[in-house]
Formats: structure tokens, sequence, C-alpha cells
């Protein structure tokens, strides 16, 4: 059969799958559309939430970006895990006590304060807004190369299967078809994996394989892999080439960037108890760490394999030619993903470093690195191809990929929506809006979120990439601390938060503004953006935890010189730390 | 409840939550990056023991965390008689 009907049959499959579930779930209340009436089982909104955090950043991205890296960028793998542990202990089952529907409602409350919900508001916007817009081009991507529509095409047709199940079931609708897309991300990650890992090493677990011996080479992958990269002058893969500080820092910031994501904290409002909570978290951490512990397996090994096919007779043999390029190059450079220059005209494709050539190239007269670009998003689509894997499984990475980015979009679609209907109409604008109203209103903020979403998808800015580094900064720096204060600081009173959240706001974006350039227009930069320039040698991509600590140290001043929490903040705060009588928060 | 009992719940709580957190930034921080020389001569399939936390043994960490501190509050809970 041929690979666009397989493709055709494992999308549409798993759409109808969706469209489905969103008849089935539909939303009668706000409650339900919100909360999910707050009757999920943990173990099922353990799933969702990882589907919801699961990004195509983290499908397609992320072992691209490792295998690219090394060791560097072990980052992503603790700072998006650590992050949970963060979310369980220190957040979740206090919010779900706290028993409302959004983010900025607890901060509202908490601090006593319109202002403090506003400024929360803002920061969900912005942050929720620009992380959309890696979603709907990464499904963009997909659609492209595995449906050979164009992406404009592509991006509709996702848009109107994101707006059957969210506008009409709101989080009741997202929680279940998160769930059914987990189960296709999950399945689509690790097929492929076990098979690559079953080739390379033959052992069928990637998280195995990868520190088992290569069959080939018969001594441990990764020292083969080091020993290649190094012949081809590159640097090796298991070694640390970057600044320590800075890696400490970056994985400090995804991680609280992570756990101050409204998008993933709305999750913990769904189930029935408080130690439901701590038990969804256990599990959200369960079903993400089954990718992340495999992704970076699928980093190496396709590192290795894609070496391997350039240089079938051995890393000191004849490069491949030009006319030899398997299948997968050849559909990969039709989507301008992947390029091939032939610089020195001998017809074969020499791949190495040139910013450090190795002898071989200078004795043979290369002249530059004829693999001129291969973009990290291919690894993980391309994998499945690159390692001759049937044709099936193609097709299954392809539904996988739309899962990821889908699941992530419809949560953040959510998290705007909500805080538009609920936060900004029913708590501010108009606070006599009848429940009726309101779902109205919250599925009207929907279409637009997903109308906003399509045009940000079809004109991205050119600074997708950034811009997602810039929310999760906002996160970290901005509504992360504040909750944290909120629960664990009885004293911590308006001023002081609403203070510190704009410090930490403020600094997060002024410094990566300087050297990013405003609004990440090319050319604005007050500074270049290389490390001689960082302050303290501080990246912006790391600022956040430090914009976190300022945050908290500007809070906690200004707090001491303005008035006292009131009381019943105090007895609030307390309800808040005790699983007790969580059942009577709902309603509210 | 009584304060007092509300206070002794609470500082229970920190504590586990403290011991939690250390470990929480031995193995990611701690093993995985800062001290990953100090176990560099710990050799675990082709690389060393810091490279095998930072890409495998810090998350599997993150969830015994995760469950133990379920564990641990659902029991505290019962004991302070806080739970739903």
């Amino acid at each position: 059969m041929d690979q666009f009907v397989i493709n055709l049959i494992f999308v549409g499959g798993s759409f109808a799958l969706y469209i489905g579930i969103a008849i089935w779930a539909r939303a009668g209340s706000t409650a339900d559309f919100y909360a999910a009436s707050r009757g999920v089982n943990p173990v099922v909104n353990g799933a969702a939430t990882a589907a919801d955090w699961m990004s195509a950043a983290s499908f397609i991205s992320m072992a691209g970006l490792i295998a690219a890296v090394g060791y560097g960028n072990s980052t992503f793998l603790m700072g998006w895990t650590g992050g949970y542990v963060i979310l369980a202990l220190l957040l979740a089952p206090y919010l779900r006590k706290f028993g409302r529907f959004t983010v900025p409602d607890f901060i509202g409350d908490r601090f006593y304060s319109q202002t403090a919900r506003l400024v929360a508001v803002i920061s969900l916007l912005v942050m929720s807004i620009t992380y959309v817009i890696g979603q709907m081009t990464g499904a963009a991507v997909a659609f492209s190369r595995f449906l050979e529509v164009d992406s404009t095409t592509g991006l509709f047709i996702a848009s109107a299967v994101v707006f059957c199940y969210a506008v009409l079931g709101g989080m009741k609708g997202i929680t279940y078809t998160q769930l059914a897309q987990y189960c296709v991300l999950i399945v689509a990650y690790t097929i492929p994996a076990v098979f690559i890992s079953l080739q390379l090493t033959g052992n069928p677990l990637p998280q195995l394989g990868l520190f088992s011996t290569h069959t080939e080479s018969g001594q441990p992958l990764l020292q083969t892999l080091n020993e290649v990269l190094i012949e081809l002058g590159f640097n090796d893969y298991t070694g640390n080439h970057g600044s320590t500080f800075n890696m400490v820092l970056f994985t400090l910031s995804l991680m609280i960037g992570t756990a101050g994501l409204p998008h993933v904290i709305i999750r913990f409002f769904t189930v029935p108890k408080v130690a439901d909570a701590r038990t969804s978290a256990g599990w959200a951490l369960v079903f993400i760490a089954l990718l992340y512990t495999v992704a970076p397996a699928v980093g190496a090994m396709a590192r290795l394999n894609i070496i391997t096919t350039l240089y079938p007779e051995g890393i000191q043999g004849e490069p491949l030619a030009f006319d030899n390029k398997p299948d997968w190059m050849l559909n990969w450079e039709r989507t301008g993903l992947l390029r091939f220059e032939d610089k020195n005209g001998d017809g074969l494709i020499q791949y190495y470093n040139e910013a450090n050539p190795p002898q071989r190239a200078i004795d043979e007269g290369w002249e530059g690195n004829e693999m001129v670009l291969f973009n990290n998003d291919i690894l993980v689509l391309a994998n499945p191809e690159i390692a001759n894997l049937p044709s099936w499984v193609i097709g299954l990475i392809a539904a996988g990929g739309l899962a990821a980015a889908l699941s992530t979009a419809a949560g953040l679609l959510l998290a705007i929506s909500s805080a538009v209907s609920h936060d900004l109409i029913k708590s501010i604008i108009n606070p006599g809006i009848s429940e009726k109203g309101e779902l109205l209103a919250a599925r009207i903020s929907m279409a637009f979120a997903i109308a906003l979403a399509t045009y940000l998808g079809l004109n991205p800015p050119g600074f997708a990439a950034q811009v997602v580094a810039l929310a999760f900064g906002l996160a970290a720096a901005s509504l992360f601390p504040a909750i944290m204060m909120g629960i664990f600081s009885k004293k911590m009173n308006s001023t002081g938060a609403i203070t510190g959240m704009i410090v930490g706001l403020g600094s997060t974006v002024l410094y990566i503004f300087t050297y990013l350039g405003w609004f990440f227009i090319p050319g604005t930069n007050m500074l270049p953006n290389t490390p001689d320039n960082w302050l303290f040698g501080i990246s912006p991509l790391s600022f956040g935890a430090v914009g976190a600590a300022l945050n908290f140290i500007a809070a906690f001043i200004v707090m001491k010189i303005s008035a006292p929490v009131p009381v019943e903040i105090e007895e609030l705060v307390e309800s808040i730390r005790v699983p007790k009588g969580a059942g009577d928060a709902v309603a509210h | 409840m009584s304060d007092k009992s509300t206070d002794a719940y609470w500082k229970a709580n920190i504590r586990i939550i403290t011991i939690c957190m250390v470990i929480w930034a031995l193995v990611s921080f701690g093993f995985g990056i800062v001290l990953r020389p100090l176990i560099a001569g710990i050799p675990v399939g082709g690389t060393d023991l810091g490279f095998w936390f930072a890409q495998q043994g810090s998350m599997l960490t993150f969830i015994a965390l995760v469950f133990y501190y379920r564990w641990y509050m659902n029991k505290l809970d019962a004991e302070f008689g806080v739970e739903e």
C-alpha cells in the first residue's frame, strides 16, 4: 500500500477517535467546561496531563536537540521532568484544595486584589499565546510532510478538529481526548525506538540499549558514537562542553517554569480530592518519563544511524554518493528542512565539522561540510525511515506528532479562554453574569483563541523558538513565585506579591530583549548575544530562575514595609494547607 | 482540629518536603551536573554515572520521590485526622 494512504489511515483514524470523544463528552456547565466537574480519575488525569504537557517540542524536537549536543542538552530531560516534583510537593495539592477554576483565580483571591488577578491574567495570556504558536507550526510541519497537503490546509484541518472537542467539551472533552492522544503519541514514539534499539544493540528497551554494547562494533554504543564524532571533528557526545553554571541555571529555569505553566496547573483542578492531586502528579511523571527516558536513546542512536548512512563503508571509507541518497533524504529535502550541497563537486557527501576539520578533510581537499542543513525537528519524524522500518510505523509517527501538538494546543486554548471568560469577564468586568452566560462566554473565547492560534500558525512570527523560551522564563519569574508564596507564606500581602510579579516579569523580559532584540526584532538588541556580554555569564534563556529569585526578594522587602494581610486571608491559607474539606470548596 | 495540631501537621509536611527537595537537587543538579566529575570514576555502559543520572537516573528518582511523598502524606493526613 502507498505510504500516503497509510499515513492518511493513521491520521484520519486518530482524528475520528478524537471527534467521537468530543461528541460523547459534551460540557453542560461551567464546572464541566473549566474542570470536568472534578470527577477525573487520578490515573486518567496523569495521562491527560502528560499529553497536555508533552508538546510538539517534546515529541518532535527534543530528541533532535539532545542528538545535536549530547550531554549538554540533558538539561531538557531533567528540567522538564524535575518541574513535576515541584508541582507535586509545592503547588498541586494546595491549589486543588483551594478549589477554583484558574490560576489568576487563586492569585486574585489569595492576594485579595483585582490588580494581582489582572497581572496574573496578562502573564498567562502572554505565555500561553506564545506557546500555542509553536504547537500550530509543529502540526503544520507534520501535515505538510506526511499528508502532502500544504501547511495552510493542514492547519485548518487541525484547528477544525480542536474546535470540535475544545468548544463542545471544554475541559471534559479535552481530558478524554488527551487520554487518547497520550496513547497514540507514546505508542508512536516507543515502537520505532524499540526497533532501533534492537537493531543497534539487541536490547529491546531503549533505556538500557543506550548503555549497551553496539552489536556492529562490539563496544559500548556511546563509546562508538564518541569515537565517530571525534573522527569527524565534532565534540564527543558524553562530555560537558558548555558552562556548568548555565547548565544548572537553565535546568532550574525549566523546572520552575514547568511548575508555573497555567495549562498544566489547571489539570490538577479536575480530580476529586487533594490526595488525588498528589497521586495524579506521580502518574503524570510516570507517563512523561516513559517518553523522556526513551528520548535520549532515540537521539544518540539516530545520530549514529545518520553518520553510518553517510559513511556506508565505515568512517574512514568513501562517503555516500549524492546519487545513492536514500528515499528519506529525498523526502525531507522537499520540505526544506534538509539540504545537501556538493561543494567540491566530487559527487560524494562529506559530512564533518568544518570549524575543526579532521586531518582527512585537509588531505583529501574537502571544501566544507556538505550536509549544509539538518533541522533538529527531522530526527524523530524521519527516524523510522532512517532505520528502514515498515511503512505503518511511519504512519504512526505522523499521528503521534499531531497528537502531541494538538493535545498541548487544546490545553493552552482552555487556559486562555478560561482566563478571559472567568477571570476577565466573570471576576472583573461583569460579576453578575449567569452560569449560562459564562459558559457561552467561555465557548466564544475558546473559538476566538482557536482563530487567533490558527492565524499565528499561518503567519508565525520569525521568532517562534525564542518565544517558547520566553514563555518558560515568564512562568518561572512571575506566576511560580506568586503561587508558592501564596501557599507557604501566611504573611505575604498583596503589595508584596504584586511588586514581586512585576519585578520578576519585568527583569526577565528586559534581560531577554536586551540580548535577543526588543520584541525579538532582529537588530534591536542592545548587547550582542554572546557569553562575554552576558551579565555574570548568565544566558538569556537561563534567566527565568534569576527572575524568580528577584521576584521573591522584592516581594519580601515590600511585604515588610506595607500593610499586613487581613485575618481572613491568614485563615484562607490555613485552610488550603490541610486536605480536609476540599469537597466544600467546589461549590463557591 | 486545634491550632496546635495544625502547626504540627504543617511542620511535619515542611520537613518531608525539605528532605525530598534535597534529594531532588542532589540527583539532578548534583550527580547530573555539578558533582559529575566526582563520580566520573564509576563507569556505566561506555560513559560514567553522572551521564546516566543526567539522562535516566534523575528522572527515575523524581518518580520515586513523588510517590514516596504521596504515601507519606496520606499516612500523615490520617494520623492528624485531616484526610477527606
